[in-house]
């Protein structure tokens, strides 16, 4: 494939990096195929589409300057936080907890887009601090107050697998910034003297449950624990090669729960066995990896800390949610990047490949330089 | 303090800070990653074999399928108990999400009556959550295949194709072969058997059904299936078929004890049935009874009330359970023992209707009087004072031992739940149980089969047997072909024919029951009345009156009278005396050599009656289930159902005054249907201890 008789927009891609995301895609359709009892609907196409879909619109994002990055920064922060707090009220006026908003056309979770938006915006103020003061408080405050915000609001719908999403990918940006090493010390001290007191004040009944369960999933085999349960077994039981495609018993005869979706990389090791499961690992090392290359290979700020922010936003999808299936976490509704069925999951992911694909481009056309 | 100091920080040292910091995030996901590998190899290939062995449990579900229970089988080979092929649904509590709309969906689809509604709700309350509760059986596949297909909505709810007990004669075998039910907690506790619990399994709760509850139970066969987490059967993989119960085979004769159950009526009563040769027991009805096919689903309120209304205790076998004084069927016995002990048969004494001993006068039931008396006339006039004068000679001692030859106050070898084995009074034992020394009238009340005298039916039997056959019967439930030959009581035959002369004469001669003759020219019956009284002539005169207080009615019998094929044994609780026992015994026997004409009698009877036992028993039913809809009082628990089943008699008062024996009666109608109004039970003396 010579580069002269491809178009230099499609030979410019980060196919190195497309090719196994769709081919995970790929996988994770197939097994969404499986989970629907051999049938394209309701899962397995959508999936598809919707990839296809968002892909486009990350090239579209990719081609979009620097400058329109920065700019558009805070004023985007402050929409999505906007949305957050209209969800909120909708959903005191509606009664009970709302986390969307129906655009008619698909239904909009903020807080999703509030993952790669908190990466953005505090790029954005780590850029524009002067580096002097980037180890003051005031290098501090105000970045804590862009999470706390989100944050909180989150966690009152209340979803506290995203608000953790969104104070993760925060502090890790804040960590990049070059905020002082032993801040972040302090920090994890201070968590474990307040973790417990959280875990007893702040979290709900039914989160305080997850936890207890995930420490002794025995203890409650047919309630919570069912689902920690059911996922090692579906896991365990398909050795490496897998029970092959169609033949995942525990999907199939419902013992566990959420397969196309949280649990859906515990329905494709069944059949796929571990095999698959070291192939959906590879692929994701492939992008993350990838994402922290751009990263590293960028020269200014911004763009390091955009590209590093998306990278572990994706992480944290990723390993939170393959910790949960195999037992290594309590159940927090987090599904898995590119597998899991669902739009806002995908459209969030995508948009992180987009922005990295972007920052990626901005280094082979350093015109954008301010 | 050094490091709260702002550092001098340039862009260069972030863009180094950078570098590093992103190396160790870069690491952290890497180690992470590395991790989740580990943990899935972990689980995938060293925890494999045991994940796999998690998701086939999960996958496939065994379901056992409840053996064929044994049938129980008559004599010849007839059916006492089968089963018969069954649409059920039953309920396993701690599987329903929503019990109150569950009932309510079903009682529309099987269209439960407000009674059924009740009896299930009670039957919910105490159960024990894993253990599936019978909603219905005998269900038509219209009504089976509506619950059925209505399944995935109505969780914790269990339709099944199976068998279910069967009993063709209904009350009937009830107390003969008991019935069976849903094991007790108590029950899956001790045998910690699943198929105790598997919807549909009943086990023996009384008679022979429990009692040969492991020959009859067999093994259960089982099925795997595929199954979802909601329990809905995706398909079948394998089948086991179950393996029925051995048959037991009785000595009974079905079609006779149908006859004898029905034959005793509205009466409350007991009929023995044995064969002379060889000791089976060819028929044990104890009436009125219960219908075992309807106790299988549990004892329903109205049941129950039925049960606790009637003063005829329908839960008492009174075959076994029932003591009562045996009268003057003793007579032939204690005649026995004065041949044995060198009385002369046709030394006589003149009875002028009474006898004095010591400041007492003791009656002859005929007062007046029977003229000279020898031992025939006073078996078959059942003259009082013959004995009362002859014991006193020979004393109770060889009377007593008489009685316990010839079977009286003893236990027998026997699979049932239980036997009340009544008293032989003799000094001795009147001294261990009150501590007092035997007194003269206690002979002479004894020598007539009253005063501490206490048996039940199937002793009768056995010492009409006994007496007929000369050897040493021992009743016999269990067929087999080949029946050990009963040794010789020892008994002089010249004794035992001068007895049996004597036992023809009251049925063939001048004696006390010529209407309980056979309607056969050429077959014989002998026999011996017996009445016995309740309570003292200052309280009632045994005849008419309160139910309660009216005579018991006694006869055993035995024929040909020549060479005995058969003795049966009547008891008529507060008959009214002999008179309305002995047409019973008349007609059983009589059933025995032609069954035809005594179908006809019966026929006539049931007609005034009212129907057979099962009829009755289901009229009754409609009855209450109309007057008393849902609101009669719950059932008891199992246990505590059976325990009311093996209470012993109640307080059959003694009576040590002197006493006048009521008259022999002469045959009397058929008794009118008992009144409504139930007696209010009256105790005289504290219940004798049956030892």
């Amino acid at each position: 494939m010579s580069r002269s008789i491809v178009p230099e927009t499609i030979a410019r891609q980060p196919w190195q990096v497309l090719i196994p995301l769709a081919m995970l895609v790929a996988l994770g359709a197939a097994v969404l195929y499986s989970a629907a009892g051999g049938h394209l609907q309701p899962y397995a196409l959508n999936h598809v589409l919707r990839f296809c879909f968002f892909l486009l619109a990350a090239v579209i994002l990719s081609r979009v300057p620097r400058d329109v990055f920065k700019l558009a920064a805070y004023p985007i922060y402050a929409g999505i936080l906007m949305l957050l707090v209209l969800v909120e009220l909708l959903g005191a006026v509606g009664g009970g907890s709302q986390r969307w908003l129906n655009l008619g056309f698909m239904t909009l979770q903020p807080s999703e887009l509030m993952k790669p938006g908190i990466v953005l915006v505090l790029a954005r103020f780590y850029d524009t601090l002067p580096a002097s003061i980037t180890a003051s408080w005031r290098g501090l405050v105000p970045a804590g107050a862009l999470i706390g915000l989100p944050a909180v609001l989150v966690m009152i719908q209340p979803d506290l697998g995203t608000a953790l999403a969104i104070s993760f990918s925060g502090v890790v940006t804040m960590f990049l910034a070059g905020l002082p090493l032993w801040w972040f010390l302090s920090a994890v001290g201070a968590a474990t003297v307040v973790a417990p007191i959280a875990f007893f004040t702040l979290l709900h009944d039914y989160q305080r449950n997850r936890v207890l369960v995930f420490l002794d999933p025995e203890s409650d085999p047919l309630g919570t624990g069912y689902h920690i349960t059911q996922s090692k077994i579906a896991i365990g039981s398909g050795g490496f090669f897998g029970k092959g495609f169609g033949n995942g018993s525990q999907s199939h005869l419902d013992y566990l729960p959420e397969s196309h979706t949280d649990f859906v990389f515990a329905t494709m090791s069944e059949e796929w066995g571990m095999l698959g499961g070291l192939f959906v690992l590879t692929v994701f090392a492939i992008l993350l990896s990838w994402g922290l290359r751009v990263a590293r290979n960028s020269t200014d700020r911004f763009s390091s800390l955009l590209a590093a922010g998306m990278a572990a936003t994706i992480f944290f999808y990723v390993a939170i949610n393959l910790m949960m299936v195999m037992g290594l976490a309590p159940v927090v509704g987090i599904p898995l990047p590119f597998m899991s069925h669902g739009g806002s999951s995908m459209m969030t992911n995508m948009i992180c490949v987009g922005t990295i694909m972007a920052v990626s481009r901005w280094q082979r056309r350093p015109t954008g330089l301010s | 303090m050094k490091f709260l100091r702002p550092r001098h920080v340039s862009m260069a040292t972030l863009r180094n800070s950078f570098d590093r910091r992103s190396m160790v995030v870069g690491g952290i996901q890497g180690g992470i990653g590395v991790l989740l590998a580990s943990r899935l190899g972990y689980l995938a290939i060293a925890q494999n074999e045991k994940y796999k062995l998690d998701s086939e449990s999960n996958r496939v579900n065994l379901s056992l399928i409840p053996p064929r229970r044994g049938w129980i089988l008559d004599r010849h080979g007839s059916p006492l108990a089968s089963n018969r092929a069954d649409f059920r649904v039953d309920v396993i509590p701690d599987r329903m999400t929503d019990e109150a709309q569950t009932i309510g969906e079903l009682s529309k689809l099987l269209r439960l009556t407000p009674v059924d509604i009740q009896d299930l709700k009670d039957k919910l309350e105490k159960s024990h959550g894993f253990a599936p509760v019978e909603v219905a059986s005998g269900l038509d596949w219209d009504r089976f295949a509506a619950v059925s297909v209505r399944l995935p909505d109505l969780p914790g709810v269990v339709t099944q194709r199976g068998f279910s007990r069967f009993y063709p004669t209904g009350p009937s075998v009830g107390h003969l072969v008991g019935y069976v039910g849903a094991a007790s907690a108590e029950e899956y506790e001790k045998e910690k058997d699943p198929l105790l619990v598997t919807p549909g399994y009943k086990v023996g709760k009384d008679g022979l059904e429990k009692i040969y509850e492991k020959e009859l139970r067999g093994y259960p066969g089982a099925r795997r299936v595929e199954v979802t987490a909601g329990g809905r059967v995706v398909r079948d993989l394998e089948t086991r078929e179950d393996v029925p119960g051995k048959p037991i085979k009785l000595t009974i004769d079905g079609p006779l004890q149908d006859y004898a159950s029905r034959r005793i009526g509205l009466e409350s009563g007991a009929v023995v049935a044995m064969d002379c040769q060889t000791g089976d027991v060819l028929a044990m009805a104890s009436m009125p009874s219960y219908d075992p096919n309807s106790f299988s689903d549990g004892i329903g309120r109205i049941e129950w009330k039925m049960l606790a209304d009637d003063d005829h205790v329908p839960l008492r076998n009174k075959v076994l359970r029932g003591l009562y004084p045996p009268g003057s069927t003793v007579k032939p016995m204690v005649a026995l023992s004065f041949l044995e002990a060198g009385l002369d048969p046709h030394e006589s004494v003149f009875c002028g209707g009474g006898l004095r001993v010591g400041n007492r006068v003791f009656h002859c039931w005929q007062r007046r009087g029977h003229g000279m008396v020898d031992m025939a006339k006073g078996i078959y006039q059942s003259c009082d004072v013959y004995f009362y004068h002859f014991a006193q000679r020979i004393g109770m001692d060889p009377i007593a031992a008489m009685a316990r030859r010839l079977g009286l106050g003893q236990e027998f070898q026997l699979p049932v739940v239980g036997q009340s084995y009544g008293t032989v009074p003799d000094p001795a034992w009147k001294k261990r149980k009150y501590d007092r020394d035997w007194a003269i009238y206690d002979t002479v009340n004894a020598t007539i089969g009253q005063g501490y005298f206490l048996v039940n039916p199937l002793q009768q039997a056995v010492m009409a047997s006994r007496i007929a056959s000369g050897r040493k019967l021992l009743p016999r439930l269990l067929h087999s072909d080949h029946p050990p030959q009963a040794a010789s009581l020892g008994i002089s035959q010249e004794h035992l024919d001068i007895v049996h002369k004597a036992m023809s004469d009251v049925v063939n001669g001048p004696g006390t029951a010529h209407r309980a003759a056979l309607p056969m020219k050429d077959i014989l019956l002998a026999g011996k009345t017996g009445t016995a009284q309740v309570v003292g002539l200052n309280v009632g005169n045994g005849k008419g009156g309160l139910w309660k207080h009216r005579d018991h009615g006694h006869f055993i019998c035995f024929a040909p009278a020549d060479k005995p094929r058969y003795a049966v044994a009547v008891v008529v609780e507060h008959g009214g005396g002999s008179g309305a026992a002995y047409p019973i015994a008349r007609d059983v026997m009589t059933y025995l050599f032609d069954p035809t004409k005594a179908v006809e009698v019966l026929h006539d009877y049931e007609k005034q009656w009212g129907g057979t036992a099962q009829q009755r028993l289901d009229a009754k039913y409609r009855a209450y289930s109309a007057a008393y809809a849902s609101g009669a009082p719950a059932a008891p628990s199992d246990e505590r159902v059976q325990a009311a089943d093996q209470a012993p008699s109640p307080n059959q008062p003694i009576l040590n005054d002197a006493q006048t024996p009521p008259p022999e009666p002469v045959a009397l109608p058929p008794s009118p249907p008992n009144t409504a109004t139930p007696a209010p039970a009256i105790n005289i003396a504290p219940p004798p201890g049956a030892d």
